[in-house]
């Protein structure tokens, strides 16, 4: 552990566990004593759950306690009484106590589970204490069931343990305990007054007891470690040691698995849970998939990994390749349960696998198999129905294979009178009809056919003839024979079936995985992604879908209209919940599982990006492990294209504030520098005015005097430049088109310029004839007025500025025409950008702004605008307006009138 | 008719842009009152009775058009409007609700005082109901009574409507008529008259009249609001 984590578990809200053998050892008692210590130094302390069964010495300890309100929860007509932990985080004390951490919460709490509710707290930074029996932990289930014959129901995962920032065992000598049993100070439910006298006996006392200290004293071993390892103290065990445990659908499977969780637990090792599908996963039963899937998902939940191996024809070879990547140190497999004839001819999987795994170690553990209580689990499970895949026979086969051999006879015996044959021949004949049976109609098909054909062949053709007996008893070898090739060839059918099922299944499983990346990958931005993936996940699994993405505050909202309307609001809720929680929530999980809809997590690489909703139509239709994992790996490919999608949108909007950043820095250098400028020369002209006026000569007054008036006219020109570009990049600008003569804008923009063009020669040549043009004559005047102020700056006074005008059936085009040094090589384009001016010789005033404007106008009338060099010097820059439209005509008028 | 020269009230809420009226405007022996709110400016018009009223359309507590509006329903006096580029739509209106001109922001002192000449003689001529059948400038001639117009002593022939338009301008030398205006007068109500019929007829004139037709003198545009016939 590095210091980091040492960092994190130092700040992280405490939880201590007060952990008994059994139930009245007096944990609730040592809890509460604690806790008035803690009192008395001032903490602020709040009873979440405490159950004093109304004790006297145990009530008194609870004097001066602030209680938390429970909520009311209606249950099958009556209410109940139950933890209310939104109040608890809500009141956020620095301490609370939760007795009874196995309890089980009413049904429509938000979790199964107390312990889901401390760990939340834990997660609001709320220090815990808590009290547990020795009996409840999840991997010891079966250990005190095989003790106390009992099977506990409720259960706590092993990691809440492991979590525990202090653990104190409660322990009391077995005799007191009995003697405090006696005594009545243990409470007993009256309805379990007969299963406790069981319980308490004092074998299975000493057994518990002894279970309890083993487990401190291996908690207390782990912490040890931990602090040698976070101390530099070389840790004893190999490092990187793993287990990898195989799970199969029996039950028996789930006691391996704690097995496994004890050990890899002890050894501070992680775990895997690995499943091989072959294609004896057809030929399991609805119960045993289901138990199949418990078992993995108890893995999960004991904090093991999960992989769903997809195995060719050897199981070894697979585990083996696993434990390989994997680094897997230690391989647990059960103890067989088949004979050894089977071993014999089939292999022993136990001894291939011992052959094969080379440096890694086997463990093979008895997995008794102990008995389920007939309520079930701690859970109850939805009934799962599977559509059977297995190959079912229909009568038509037997039939068939009836017929097939009764064929067989009829020929055989036409053969055997006709030419002869010989009994060898004969068999042969039936041997091919049983081959042909089996061949096309698998096993059981070929069993009949191979029992008629011994029976006809017997009956027939085998002396004495006509009846069932043997004279010679070498025949009984053709029998055996013909037996078993109807086995063994069926059996060979039967698994090429099989496999062309799996075969299939996968291939149906990578297409619809591809099919889905696929629209993923072609979908742009995030609304067809999320559709497209809702649409795949839909159909994958007949369900209704929805995708959740949080908002800014981290508040989920349905993407689609439709999601909202089928996902009320408690749906969402459960939604938050898996979101807030990074776990799957609701349908088919431990939290909330009364929701309608299965929630699941979009986890990417960094962060939960949101929340897939499935809400089955009907059974859910991922019951069986792999379809689960299909459904989780739909959720991690829509993840991970969302998250791709969002990071895409992100440095979009990253790039563009950037680019907007840019712009105004430079717009507000620029500004500033063109403000400034003339502002400086009108209050030094200003200010000489108003201190020694009497001393300056008349020419010196004119001089300041133009000199202001000169400022004056350009920083209003900036300005008005200024309020032109944001509007035109707010996009206010709104173009209000008319049809005008081009004549009457030009005379206006140069009657606005008489006194900036100071008397330069302006040749205008508009013919006459020259259609109307549509454009809003106002912003169309600004562009003359920018063209032809540049065209001032940039050209020498004694040269003339030219406006040309003509036009084509659907173009205008205008000419502004210099004769100055004309642009830069390659910069025709550029020229137009903001804040772009072009060292032409001196440096000019103008905020580089005039152009850009120029070019938003035009574009804004649909037009063009283009610099260029003239080929007999000096620049031009021509203006394209479309004559869109009809120009509209104008009656004729009597000219005598 | 004071003796001590004619009253003008501003009204802005600019005290910078008042002062510099004033202080220009009494240069020019003018008296000069100033308010700074619509509602100020209506009870001093009402109280004063000035001669000419300078008003600026973006006012905080009424908007200038509705002023002018309010005061045309009384006040007989020239209405000058002050506002800023842009607001084009703004001027038109507030010309159509009676204003006589209209200076945009900012504006010389030349023309400003060139305005207010032209308005108040115009307001002058208007009340003393005779107008003149001759008026002149630079080379041209008009005989409104006989329907002539010579451009250096020879006549130039103008179709009715370019007569009818030129005639209305003349009537209003110096003054802006909104497009609406000049439509309502030369075409009267016929239907279907468009902007671009007076952007036509316009064009026409500039070319008979003008000497260069592509820099107008006196056949001014003002660009989005109407045309003026500038003499001065």
């Amino acid at each position: 552990m590095n210091l980091q984590e040492e960092e994190a578990r130092k700040n992280r809200a405490r939880l201590k566990i007060f952990f008994g053998a059994a139930p009245g050892v007096g944990k609730t008692y040592a809890m509460l004593l604690e806790t008035q210590k803690l009192m008395l130094e001032g903490a602020e302390v709040v009873a979440g759950v405490v159950e004093t069964h109304g004790r006297a010495e145990t009530n008194a300890l609870t004097c001066g306690l602030e209680y938390l309100p429970k909520k009311t929860l209606p249950y099958r007509g009556i209410f109940l009484e139950e933890f209310d932990l939104e109040a608890a985080l809500k009141r956020k004390p620095k301490l609370i106590l939760m007795d009874e951490l196995a309890h089980t919460n009413v049904q429509g709490s938000l979790h199964a589970k107390r312990w889901q509710d401390v760990w939340d707290l834990l997660d609001a930074s709320i220090d815990v204490f808590t009290t547990v029996n020795v009996q409840h932990l999840e991997t010891l289930r079966d250990v005190v069931a095989q003790i106390t014959g009992i099977a506990v129901k409720e259960t706590i995962p092993d990691t809440i343990l492991q979590r525990a920032d202090e653990i104190e065992l409660v322990d009391i000598p077995v005799e007191e305990l009995q003697e405090r049993l006696s005594e009545g100070k243990v409470y007993v439910p009256e309805q379990a007054r007969h299963a406790i006298d069981r319980f308490f006996r004092k074998g299975n006392l000493l057994a518990l007891r002894e279970l309890a200290l083993r487990r401190t004293a291996e908690l207390v071993d782990a912490d040890m470690r931990r602090y040698m390892s976070s101390q530099g103290i070389t840790h004893t065990w190999a490092a990187g040691a793993r287990l990898l445990v195989c799970v199969g659908p029996g039950p028996d499977s789930a006691n391996l698995v704690r097995a496994t969780k004890r050990m890899a637990e002890s050894m501070g090792a992680p775990w895997i849970a690995a499943y091989v599908e072959t294609i004896r996963h057809w030929r399991y039963s609805e119960k045993e998939r289901a138990q199949l899937e418990e078992n993995l998902r108890l893995a999960e939940r004991l904090g093991g990994e999960t992989v769903v191996l997809q195995g060719d024809l050897s199981l070894t070879d697979d585990l083996v390749a696993l434990a390989h990547a994997r680094n897997v140190t230690r391989i647990i497999v059960g103890k067989t349960r088949r004979p050894r004839w089977m071993d014999f001819f089939c292999g022993s999987i136990i001894g291939d696998l011992v052959r094969k795994s080379g440096d890694i170690q086997i463990h093979i553990i008895s997995s008794e198999e102990t008995k389920e209580p007939s309520e079930g689990d701690t859970k109850t499970k939805t009934p799962i129905a599977v559509p059977q895949r297995s190959f079912r026979y229909s009568w038509t086969h037997f039939i068939w294979s009836a017929s097939v051999v009764l064929i067989a006879t009829g020929i055989a015996g036409l053969l055997d009178r006709r030419l002869g044959f010989q009994m060898a021949d004969t068999a042969m004949i039936y041997v091919l009809a049983i081959l042909i049976v089996a061949a096309q109609m698998g096993l059981w098909p070929s069993v009949l056919a191979s029992l008629m054909s011994i029976l006809a062949f017997d009956f027939f053709f085998v002396p004495p003839l006509h009846a069932f007996a043997v004279n010679d008893f070498r025949h009984l070898g053709t029998f055996a024979v013909m037996f078993a090739v109807g086995i063994v060839i069926g059996n060979l059918t039967e698994r090429l079936r099989a496999q062309m099922k799996l075969a299939r299944t996968r291939e149906h499983r990578t297409l619809a995985l591809l099919k889905l990346s696929g629209d993923l990958v072609r979908s742009a931005g995030s609304a067809p992604l999320i559709e497209s993936a809702v649409c795949n996940v839909a159909t994958q699994f007949q369900a209704k879908v929805a995708i959740f993405l949080p908002d800014e505050h981290g508040r989920l909202k349905s993407t689609t209209p439709e999601a909202g309307a089928i996902f009320k609001q408690d749906e969402l809720a459960v939604a938050q919940w898996a979101f807030d929680h990074h776990e799957a929530a609701g349908l088919s999980t431990d939290t909330l599982p009364g929701a309608k809809a299965l929630h699941l997590p979009l986890t990417g690489s960094k962060s939960v990006l949101g929340v897939m909703a499935i809400l089955p139509e009907g059974v859910p239709r991922w019951a069986e492990p792999d379809q689960r994992f299909l459904l989780e790996a739909f959720a991690n490919q829509t993840a991970l294209a969302v998250e791709r999608v969002s990071l895409a949108e992100q440095r979009i909007q990253a790039q563009r504030q950037a680019d907007r950043e840019q712009l105004r820095n430079a717009l507000l250098s620029s500004v500033s520098h063109d403000l400034r400028t003339p502002l400086s020369g009108i209050t030094g002209a200003t200010s000489a005015l108003l201190g020694d006026s009497e001393d300056l000569s008349k020419d010196a007054k004119r001089d300041l005097l133009e000199t202001i008036h000169e400022n004056g006219l350009q920083l209003q020109r900036l300005v008005t430049n200024l309020l032109d570009i944001t509007k035109l990049e707010s996009g206010s600008l709104t173009v209000k088109k008319d049809w005008i003569p081009m004549e009457e804008v030009v005379g206006s923009a140069l009657n606005r310029l008489e006194t900036f063009l100071q008397g330069r020669e302006v040749r205008v040549e508009l013919p006459s004839g020259l259609p109307l043009v549509p454009m809003d004559p106002v912003l169309m005047e600004q562009v003359l007025v920018n063209l032809l102020e540049n065209a001032h700056k940039y050209s020498p006074l004694t040269q003339p500025v030219e406006i040309k005008g003509w036009a084509t059936e659907h173009l205008f085009t205008l000419c502004i025409a210099d004769k100055g040094p004309g642009i830069p090589e390659g910069e025709e384009e550029r020229i137009f950008e903001k804040l772009v001016r072009l060292e032409r010789g001196e440096r000019k005033p103008g905020a580089g702004l005039g152009l850009a404007i120029c070019k938003g106008i035009v574009q804004a009338h649909g037009g063009w605008i283009q610099a260029s060099n003239r080929p007999t010097g000096g620049a031009q820059f021509l203006v394209g307006i479309p004559l869109e439209g009809r120009a509209p005509s104008i009656p004729t008028e009597d000219v005598d009138g | 008719m004071d003796e001590r020269g004619p009253l003008l009230l501003i009204v802005d809420d600019e005290p910078q842009l008042c002062r510099y009226l004033r202080t220009i405007l009494s240069n020019q022996k003018y008296r000069v009152m100033d308010a700074g709110s619509a509602r100020e400016g209506e009870s001093l018009a009402a109280s004063h009775k000035p001669d000419l009223i300078l008003l600026d359309l973006g006012l905080p507590d009424m908007d200038g058009m509705c002023l002018t509006k309010k005061l045309r329903e009384w006040y007989r006096g020239p209405i000058i409007v002050i506002s800023a580029r842009g607001q084009e739509s703004d001027k038109i209106q507030a010309l159509d609700f009676g204003a006589n001109d209209y200076l945009t922001k900012p504006f010389g002192t030349g023309e400003l005082l060139a305005r207010i000449r032209v308005a108040l003689r115009q307001n002058r001529s208007e009340n003393s109901d005779g107008s003149e059948p001759f008026f002149a400038w630079a080379n041209v001639h008009v005989n409104l009574a006989a329907r002539e117009v010579q451009l250096d002593g020879v006549v130039v022939h103008l179709t009715p409507n370019e007569f009818n338009l030129l005639s209305i301008l003349v009537r209003h030398a110096g003054k802006v008529l909104t497009h609406r205006q000049l439509l309502h007068e030369v075409w009267g109500g016929q239907p279907g008259a468009q902007p671009h019929y007076l952007r036509v007829y316009m064009a026409q004139l500039r070319h008979k009249l003008e000497k260069d037709p592509a820099r107008p003198r006196h056949l001014l545009t003002e660009l989005g609001v109407g045309y003026r016939l500038k003499v001065d």
